[in-house]
């Protein structure tokens, strides 16, 4: 099996990227592919990105109370492109009643505040292996 | 038993204890360690050259620190309430916080602002909106912050006639705006332009509250996103005072004296959990300021020299789980902002790792200054850490790490440069991944995060629907419909020549906000002027 191929993006108009880039080199770190786009991309762009770089997994970090909308729009164009299978995964600030919608639209995992690289590293290591 | 204790003392004596920016502390101070300091030239009483104790004499005795409370959600009607609230409960002085289209300087419509109108900030459209948000405050009784940077000038613009309206004059309109655009290049990223036309529109504004502002601090020269980017103390420190010294600079180039403006520079720093090293950074950070402002750019007036700045707790320490320790984290924090002789305080909300917060989360976030204030009777005398062996020395050795990173800074050019070369950002990028690092390794411990944790209840929290999304798009529709058009593209165009050229940018920003164009419109006509940055995404 080949390396695991990884878009990590900010969606929205925030720039706190700490934890977008601390979770970038965690998973380089690990072995896997990582493609960072950079802040302030659209959902558009981000899904462009996962396409163009055959990436079974993109990992959005939101720290702004956008998730909902963001979220929403990312999974239906994956959707529309027949790009089910790539794994969305969600770090930031969420509030709990968020979280089963956001994994009702198809979101694998949110991870929260606290969370540790290396657990974040395991499940998309699981997820992305089962593909 | 015996051997067991003689195992402990052998422990102790070998392991290494750091602080939490990694700083290795030793495991007691003697005289020897302060013993190189003349009080006189090093420390000096508070009030006197070069302030390492304080820049008041009387400190919090003649006057207590103001308590500012930063807030701004949904839209303008909404947090107008809340800052009622607020100065009703005790609050001293107001402190607004924008949603992210307002911080990009993009109009609720446009595509980019899917989902962030109102969540983490008031949503301010335009002049209209300002209105709003100010209602029945008199500009006169209160002081105002603003937190804001790549639009300051428009959020400026529209406070100055938020005044007019209210017949109070701009001479009379106290706060800051914060305006400091080097630490958005370096940390929190919301630039929208590129460094130097960025730093023009910065220099724009001092010289523009200069002359006609005398009450107004022009800037609020910030650490307090550089460290929760996740840098250590010193480089906050580094950073943000050579941040000072590139607007100082660049203000100078410009024609400017500088007994004319560097008094009314103000700085914000962040207070974090490692309360030693926090008190030291601040008391190293007035006389850096002292010495730079007087031997570098040869200030004489005093007022030139004081760092005065703003304070506020650690929101990247707080913590989602058992969110109720964050009071106490807070409170530590607060206090050493206190013994660190700040001049205004924020306290964060204990829910703030999980949402924008409650009244009542912010209540307890008051209540906790003014428990420091008038119970802690820390306030009745001022540095009262001066002299102690272990502060004195941590004061020196932060000041001497700060000083090294000026010198590495000079040598690149000054921090524009350094910033285009993203020296700061690799810096900050690697300490932030070291300590992440050390908590996953267990070396630094978080309580409920990775030490004692436990099963918890969810805690209500303030939510902000998508509704507000929707009012805010319609008001900037019905805006558009009764404004007199052709006053609007006029002043627009005429704000674009003066970017092509060299007229300051805060008038035709004035007449083209007392026309009602939207944030997003003048945002625009810059960027077609100027150009927008994109940072090259490495990790």
């Amino acid at each position: 099996m080949g390396k695991i191929r990884v878009v990590i993006a900010k969606p929205g108009l925030d720039g706190h990227d700490r934890g977008a880039k601390i979770v970038a080199r965690a998973l380089r770190d690990a072995g896997m592919e990582v493609i960072y786009t950079g802040l302030r991309q659209s959902p558009e762009q981000i899904v462009a990105a996962a396409e163009q770089e055959d990436a079974g997994v993109i990992g959005l970090s939101i720290l702004s109370g956008a998730h909902l909308p963001i979220c929403r729009r990312i999974l239906g164009l994956l959707g529309e492109k027949g790009m089910r299978d790539v794994r969305v995964f969600v770090g930031g600030i969420i509030p709990a009643q968020d979280i089963t919608e956001l994994k009702q639209l198809g979101v694998a995992e949110v991870f929260l505040p606290g969370s540790s690289t290396e657990d974040i590293v395991r499940l998309i290591e699981g997820t992305a292996s089962a593909r | 038993m015996k051997k067991l204790l003689e195992e402990k003392q052998e422990a102790a004596r070998t392991r290494v204890f750091t602080s939490i920016s990694g700083r290795e502390v030793a495991p007691l101070h003697r005289p020897q360690d302060a013993s190189g300091i003349d009080y006189a030239r090093d420390l000096g009483d508070p009030g006197q050259f070069p302030y390492t104790r304080g820049v008041h004499e009387t400190m919090y005795r003649g006057k207590a620190w103001t308590m500012r409370q930063f807030a701004g959600f949904g839209s303008a009607r909404q947090t107008n309430e809340r800052f009622k609230y607020l100065l009703e409960h005790g609050s001293h002085g107001l402190s607004v916080a924008f949603d992210l289209p307002t911080l990009m300087g993009r109009d609720p419509d446009h595509p980019l602002s899917l989902g962030e109108v109102g969540k983490c900030g008031v949503a301010v459209t335009s002049l209209a909106d300002m209105e709003t948000l100010f209602e029945g405050i008199p500009l006169d009784d209160v002081t105002t912050s603003m937190t804001i940077n790549s639009p300051a000038a428009m959020l400026l613009a529209f406070y100055i006639l938020v005044g007019e309206k209210q017949g109070v004059a701009q001479t009379k309109l106290a706060g800051t705006i914060q305006a400091d655009i080097l630490k958005e290049f370096i940390a929190q990223k919301e630039f929208i332009y590129p460094p130097r036309p960025s730093m023009r529109i910065v220099v724009d504004m001092i010289r523009y509250c200069t002359e006609h502002m005398p009450k107004w601090n022009s800037i609020s020269i910030s650490g307090y996103h550089i460290r929760e980017a996740g840098s250590t103390a010193a480089q906050e420190l580094a950073f943000t005072l050579r941040d000072g010294i590139e607007y100082v600079q660049w203000c100078v180039d410009a024609g400017m004296d500088v007994d004319s403006f560097a008094p009314r520079l103000s700085f914000f720093f962040n207070s974090h959990s490692d309360f030693f090293e926090e008190i030291a950074k601040f008391r190293a950070a007035r006389r850096i300021w002292a010495r730079t402002m007087k031997e570098r750019f040869k200030a004489r007036n005093p007022r030139s020299w004081m760092c005065r700045f703003h304070t506020q707790t650690a929101g990247v320490s707080l913590t989602a789980q058992q969110p109720y320790n964050n009071v106490v984290r807070t409170a530590l924090q607060a206090l050493a902002a206190v013994l660190g002789g700040t001049q205004s305080l924020h306290t964060n909300s204990l829910d703030e790792a999980l949402a924008l917060p409650t009244e009542e989360a912010v209540t307890i976030a008051l209540r906790t200054q003014q428990i420091i204030a008038e119970e802690s009777g820390v306030v009745n005398t001022a540095d009262p850490l001066g002299g102690s062996y272990f502060v004195e020395k941590l004061t020196n050795e932060i000041e001497a790490e700060a000083l090294e990173y000026f010198r590495k800074i000079d040598a690149m050019g000054g921090m524009v440069a350094a910033v285009e070369r993203g020296f700061p950002q690799r810096e900050i990028q690697e300490a932030a991944f070291q300590f992440q690092k050390s908590v996953e390794r267990r070396e630094k411990i978080i309580v409920g995060v990775n030490e004692y944790t436990m099963e918890e209840k969810p805690l209500g929290i303030l939510y902000i629907d998508e509704q507000v999304a929707e009012e805010q798009v319609a008001r900037v529709s019905a805006l558009k419909a009764t404004r007199d058009d052709a006053r609007v593209a006029q002043a627009l165009q005429a704000l674009k020549a003066a970017a092509r050229g060299t007229d300051n940018l805060m008038y035709p920003i004035l007449e083209a906000s007392r026309a009602y164009a939207t944030l997003g419109e003048m945002c625009d006509a810059l960027r077609e002027a100027f150009g927008e940055y994109e940072e090259p995404p490495v990790f």
